[in-house]
């Protein structure tokens, strides 16, 4: 195949063949972007929370009137009693905040009373000796809290556990390589010694400004008492999630009715607060999406249109080419060529493109680099879609007949 | 003349309907998605208080220990307890409001309505009057009621429904956390958007809090605070001793209304940080700020970054559609080279051949907008689906769809420019002898 007669075609077409080059290109460098955003979405909504999501459920209950805080201990305490008696429910534990609910307590670690720069940021959850075992976390050095470990603070008392359980990736900020368990850190209120570390737990915000601290949270066998309310960690049974959350809601309102709980978002099930915590970058993913499928449409019917178009001012010549003994191949594999051509030099441009968008992004929006593999496959992507748009038209123009050369238009 | 060339144009367009549906097609999807996430955006970015805004300013000292001090960076977002009374008591502006937000649970009077809680806002008596907002009944509350920690409240429409039926309640006493309240006035309609003064709530898109008190009043009675607290040293987020805890957490307004004023309040944000710094209470030297309202907005991101990307995006997707018009016209255009030149030859002029030929891009356009248009309202209606705060917010004004048909025929003008351009250069007598 020659491609001297193929260029010297297009040099008379330069604006028809630069705008199929264009659009190529900027296409590549949007659908390239757009992947990319869709995978930092995915990837970002697939993190584990390093629960046993599939049974868990939470209840926000917001007491009535301005109890004090000793009477708020003893009316969480009953709670936890009757929550425990629901049937269906493995176990209970009473915090603060839970992964993915996106505010909560977050506070910064020190390694000495001193220090002026934090070591590290942290999630806070308040828990008891139960919480291990509730969320379903993996204790892999240390122990759990003892019951009398248990204490009780409300937001006045300074934050200093004598206790802690922390998450592995902490301890690997604070002290990589070595075995946590007996250290000291250094809390607002003054220092706590881990007696245990556990495996996995996220943060309670997956927002960008909490992604420093994604997987290091700080475990306090404390129940916070705040007269506002306070949440409980509920485990079902496996199979009886539905269930024990109806019945857990009717129990409480058994046993105290001065609380509220709300009806949208009093209970939630796990499902409910990663579908909740996840919204929008579930909902950017998917307009990427269709974004990027419309754009593709929309470039191989430009393609088609285009070549159609050509094909239709060349029946003479493809016709005379044909007479003096061009094959149908020969005709349908110019055409392709030309196409080739003319995406290649879309794509190389488009990359170009694609690489200038993502780093203006990366300036403005707080993207990562974007990575080649991407650039690979939106190039190969938009290569195979411009041979796809452009098979039928060539196909036409193959399917000319020889006798077309000596007829006039 | 028009006439003539509109219907030469819709003729040359029914020849080809697959070429002029797609046309019209990429052009209404450009349109639509980019109409969809402008309008969103213009929404989001707009300005809570036309008019208004230039004098509103958020003064900001730095009142933390020398722990994390890094020179350059921005002072708390918030002030504390100290020196919000401070710059609030000095009355250096022209109206200044010191507030903060709380829930509150809410007792109604009626026994068929279960308690329920409600936002609060905790203000002083200039919020109303500072931030024009509007009464429907009654009154705002005075500066002396400020200070004699008056039991009043100022509730919203949207409550006054819930809880009176409507009607007038001024006088009513509203039962708020067992301390009883006298409803003073009711605000009318009131939306600012973004929900400017406190951006800590978590939706800056969200409708107001229906529950106005005195600041002083909601300290005596002990309502809970809530919203971000920062704390510094050894201080803890605890709301009984939140006066004295080395906390941020109330957000100060103060109104200046001439530029003089605003460089003689920055000099006096800086006079009023030595002297807190002489009397030992900083440690940092002098650092203030002095926004205005919407440079507050932008320091603090209050557009998502989602929906400015979309919005790049959209304009991305329209620029391709676009350029796939061009494209398919200057084929089409060229194509009809012999038509053209018969026109030539019979007197047109290239002038009167580029007119013709821009009609057809204008018809285009038109089709393609309208289109647009439609999908437009279709994206805003998925965009309302939407579970965000703002998505209530996503309707287009009259502003908005008049600029959608300027785009969309604008911009299938400007696309017809270079195909018609071309197509106008033929020379008749070739066009003519190759026939």
């Amino acid at each position: 195949m020659q491609i001297k007669p193929i260029l010297s075609a297009l040099r008379r077409h330069k604006a028809g063949t630069f705008l199929i080059a264009m659009q190529i290109a900027l296409t590549l460098a949007i659908v390239c972007n757009a992947l990319f955003i869709i995978h930092q979405r995915i990837a970002h909504l697939s993190e584990p929370t390093g629960i046993d999501e599939p049974n868990i459920f939470v209840i926000k209950s917001e007491w009535v009137g301005h109890p004090d805080s000793a009477r708020v201990d003893a009316m969480i305490r009953e709670d936890l009693q009757v929550l425990r008696q629901v049937a269906g429910v493995q176990n209970v534990t009473p915090s603060n905040s839970y992964p993915l609910r996106g505010s909560g307590w977050d506070d910064s670690v020190k390694l000495k009373p001193d220090q002026l720069q934090d070591s590290s940021g942290a999630t806070i959850y308040f828990a008891d000796q139960n919480f291990i075992d509730t969320l379903g976390l993996k204790l892999i050095a240390g122990r759990n809290f003892r019951a009398d470990e248990i204490g009780h603070m409300d937001m006045r008392y300074r934050l200093a556990p004598p206790v802690v359980i922390v998450t592995k990736a902490l301890v690997q900020k604070l002290f990589p390589g070595e075995d946590a368990v007996g250290k000291t850190i250094y809390l607002i209120g003054g220092p706590g010694t881990i007696v245990g570390v556990v495996d996995l737990l996220q943060a309670q915000s997956v927002e960008r400004w909490a992604s420093d601290f994604a997987y290091r949270s700080v475990i306090i066998p404390e129940r916070l008492n705040i007269s506002l309310g306070s949440f409980y960690i509920v485990r079902a049974q496996p199979g009886q999630l539905d269930s024990a959350m109806h019945a857990a809601v009717k129990a409480l309102f058994a046993q105290n009715p001065r609380r509220v709980i709300n009806d949208d978002d009093g209970v939630l099930s796990f499902s409910d607060v990663r579908s909740r915590a996840y919204e929008s970058d579930r909902g950017m993913a998917i307009l990427m999406g269709v974004i990027s499928v419309v754009l593709l449409a929309v470039t191989a019917a430009g393609i088609v249109g285009l070549t159609s178009f050509w094909v239709g001012q060349r029946r003479k010549q493809i016709g005379v080419r044909r007479a003096l003994g061009a094959t149908r191949r020969d005709i349908l594999r110019y055409f392709m060529t030309e196409n080739l051509l003319i995406s290649s030099g879309g794509a190389l441009f488009g990359v170009l493109l694609a690489i200038a968008m993502n780093l203006w992004m990366v300036t403005r929006f707080e993207m990562h680099r974007l990575s080649l593999t991407y650039l690979v496959i939106g190039a190969v992507m938009l290569l195979l879609l411009g041979q796809g748009a452009v098979l039928a038209p060539a196909l036409r123009a193959s399917r000319v007949p020889p006798v077309e050369a000596t007829r006039s238009v | 003349m028009f006439g003539y060339y509109l219907d030469l144009a819709l003729r040359s367009l029914r020849r080809n309907k697959m070429l002029t549906a797609l046309m019209v097609l990429a052009i209404a999807l450009g349109i639509g998605a980019s109409m969809t996430t402008l309008t969103v955006l213009h929404v989001l970015s707009g300005d809570p208080l036309p008019g208004t805004s230039t004098t509103l300013f958020y003064p900001q000292v730095d009142p933390r220990d020398m722990d994390g001090y890094e020179e350059g960076k921005r002072p708390p977002e918030q002030v504390s307890w100290p020196d919000g009374q401070n710059l609030l008591q000095a009355k250096r502006a022209d109206r200044q409001a010191l507030m903060t937000g709380g829930s509150v649970a809410v007792q109604p009077a009626q026994a068929n309505i279960d308690p329920f809680f409600s936002d609060a806002r905790y203000t002083t008596s200039d919020f109303f009057p500072m931030f024009k907002v509007p009464f429907l009944y009654g009154r705002p509350w005075s500066a002396q009621e400020d200070e004699a920690k008056a039991r009043v409240v100022v509730i919203t429409r949207t409550l006054n429904e819930k809880l009176f039926a409507g009607k007038n309640s001024v006088g009513q006493t509203l039962r708020i956390k067992d301390a009883a309240l006298q409803v003073i006035g009711v605000l009318d309609d009131w939306r600012p958007t973004p929900r400017f003064y406190d951006l800590n709530t978590g939706s800056n898109y969200g409708t107001t809090e229906d529950v106005f008190v005195p600041l002083s009043t909601s300290r005596d009675a002990h309502f809970a605070h809530d919203g971000s607290t920062d704390c510094w040293g050894s201080g803890g987020g605890d709301d009984e001793h939140a006066e004295t805890a080395p906390c941020v957490w109330l957000q100060y307004w103060v109104q200046l209304d001439s530029p003089a004023k605003v460089a003689a309040y920055r000099e006096y944000l800086v006079h009023y940080s030595q002297e807190q710094k002489a009397l030992g209470r900083f440690q940092r030297p002098p650092n203030v700020d002095l926004p205005n309202l919407m440079e507050w907005m932008d320091i603090n991101k209050v557009v998502p970054g989602d929906v400015r990307l979309q919005t790049w995006l959209a304009l991305g997707f329209l620029l391709v559609c676009l350029v796939n018009t061009v494209g398919l016209m200057l084929a089409k255009f060229l194509r009809r080279a012999g038509e053209l030149g018969v026109r030539r030859a019979l007197g047109a002029s290239k002038r009167e051949v580029f007119m013709q030929l821009l009609v057809e891009s204008g018809v285009i356009g038109l089709a393609g907008g309208s289109f647009g248009l439609l999908l437009a309202f279709v994206g805003l209606w998925l965009v309302r689906k939407q579970p965000s705060s703002y998505a209530a917010l996503a309707h287009m004004s009259v502003g908005m769809l008049m600029f959608t048909f300027l785009l969309a025929v604008g911009t299938t003008l400007l696309a017809g420019l270079l195909p018609a351009w071309r197509a106008c250069q033929i020379t008749p007598a070739l066009q003519l002898k190759s026939q």
